[in-house]
């Protein structure tokens, strides 16, 4: 038992020190994509190590909570995570999260992890309410007119 | 279906952490935890993306129960503003027939949560219009016959899908009585934040769900039919007898549709 807790330690150590190689490697930012919100932050809503291993747990619980509790208050949010992990293109154009340069992206790529939150999920933060049509204030999230639309992608139609 | 909060170690961890933390109204708060360690809380009241009004941060109950009443004899014919504002609101709009497919199946096959139906009275010749979406059946055969627990009725009435846990087999969109389920059959390149969608999930008329959660009064479609002077959507809480939905519904004649199917729809009509 204690020989495994001990491995299991090793292991952990070892994928961080990984990760910790990749993201200086990627970016002169240990952690998070250079001019993100979170470049700014000196961690993010759990402490950096705890996000780095259980971020997918911390996402799926609160998937659970929103989709069947309709809870939409947390700091606990995938559309958090996306907000403040983007990145802007010399342009100040949103870089998509699951681009593989990245934020989510990068990291999933290196460690081959097959994700489809972005099937779904929006890769790129909705702009503020009053910029897209719409009375509820309802904004754009997987690319919008004019202001965050990664270059290649289509323009929605005009709305 | 599992319920959140049965969650095992690791995500009591996080509970226990998420006690710790003053939430804030607006902004960004900064919590000190123990020396060098900082941690910050990007509060989503108001924040972009996130519709306005203030998010919810209870689970919903069955205090309330939402539905709408449609008043066909207010319904224009040739009018399908409801149904843009629905495809607006949701970003169904935003998906294009992909490249190289038949625009025939496209038409089948393009997702709708609202549909314009036309019924007419074969022996008086009676036309109704009638805008036609998830009847938010108290009980869902949609419900019933899903294998995974993907599609669900929220405590609050709402019946919609988890696409966590949706695997696409389309039992439910056999069941509904209704033609409301639409199932996406190409890749979503472009959705919103606030109406998650992709292909090979089920999908339908959530009552404007993110709506629901940040307190807002109406729905898109609700809203769209006034705006064009028609008023033909009221929406609103069948359980408070003070609601304008409440006091319509017991001013005028209304039915369910298919109401020998006992399903006790959220939605009733009038003028049918
Ligand atoms: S109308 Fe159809 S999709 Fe909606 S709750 Fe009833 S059976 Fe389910
Ligand atoms: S298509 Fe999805 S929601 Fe519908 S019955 Fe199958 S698993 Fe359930």
């Amino acid at each position: 038992m204690a020989n495994a807790l001990v491995t299991g330690g090793r292991v952990s150590l070892g994928l961080a020190g990984a990760l910790l190689a990749l993201a200086v490697q990627a970016g002169g930012s240990p952690f998070v994509t250079p001019g993100s919100q979170a470049a700014k932050e000196r961690s993010c809503v759990e402490a950096t190590d705890f996000m780095r291993r259980n971020h997918m747990e911390v996402i799926k619980h609160q998937r659970d909570a929103t989709v069947h509790g309709g809870i939409r208050s947390t700091k606990h949010s995938l559309a958090g995570c996306i907000d403040c992990h983007v990145a802007r293109d010399a342009q100040g154009q949103v870089l998509p999260v699951n681009d593989e340069q990245q934020f989510c992206g990068a990291c999933h790529d290196f460690a081959a992890v097959r994700l489809n939150c972005f099937d779904c999920h929006a890769t790129v933060p909705a702009p503020a309410p009053g910029k897209a049509a719409g009375s509820a204030g309802q904004a754009l999230g997987g690319a919008s007119p004019g202001s965050s639309l990664p270059p290649g992608h289509p323009q929605p139609a005009a709305r | 279906m599992k319920n959140p909060s049965d969650m095992k170690n690791s995500s009591a961890v996080i509970d226990e952490g998420r006690r710790g933390f003053m939430r804030t109204a607006a902004g960004v708060a900064t919590v000190t935890l123990a020396p060098g360690v900082l941690l910050h809380t990007l509060a989503h009241a108001g924040s972009p993306g996130q519709g306005g009004g203030v998010p919810r941060a209870e689970p919903v109950t069955d205090a309330v129960r939402y539905g709408m009443l449609i008043d066909t004899t207010r319904c224009a014919e040739g009018c399908t503003a409801c149904v843009s504002a629905c495809n607006r609101e949701n970003g169904l709009d935003l998906q294009e027939m992909p490249t190289g497919a038949d625009p025939a199946l496209w038409d089948r096959q393009e997702s709708r949560w609202i549909r314009k139906v036309k019924v007419q009275d074969n022996l008086t010749g009676h036309v109704s219009n009638l805008p036609l979406m998830c009847q938010h059946c108290e009980h869902p055969p949609c419900v019933d016959v899903c294998p995974t627990g993907a599609s669900f009725k929220r405590a609050d009435g709402i019946v919609m899908v988890d696409r966590h846990l949706c695997i696409g087999c389309r039992y439910c969109m056999m069941a509904c009585p209704y033609k409301a389920r639409s199932f996406i059959h190409a890749n979503v390149e472009e959705k919103l934040t606030l109406a998650p969608r992709g292909k090979g999930c089920v999908e339908s008329c959530n009552l404007c769900v993110h709506r629901r959660d940040h307190g807002q009064p109406s729905t898109a479609c609700a809203d769209a039919c006034a705006a064009e002077g028609h008023h033909a959507i009221l929406f609103g809480d069948l359980k408070d007898p003070a609601s304008p939905l409440s006091q319509a519904l017991a001013k005028l004649p209304s039915r369910q549709l298919r109401e020998n199917l006992a399903l006790n729809t959220g939605v009733r009509y009038s003028g049918v």
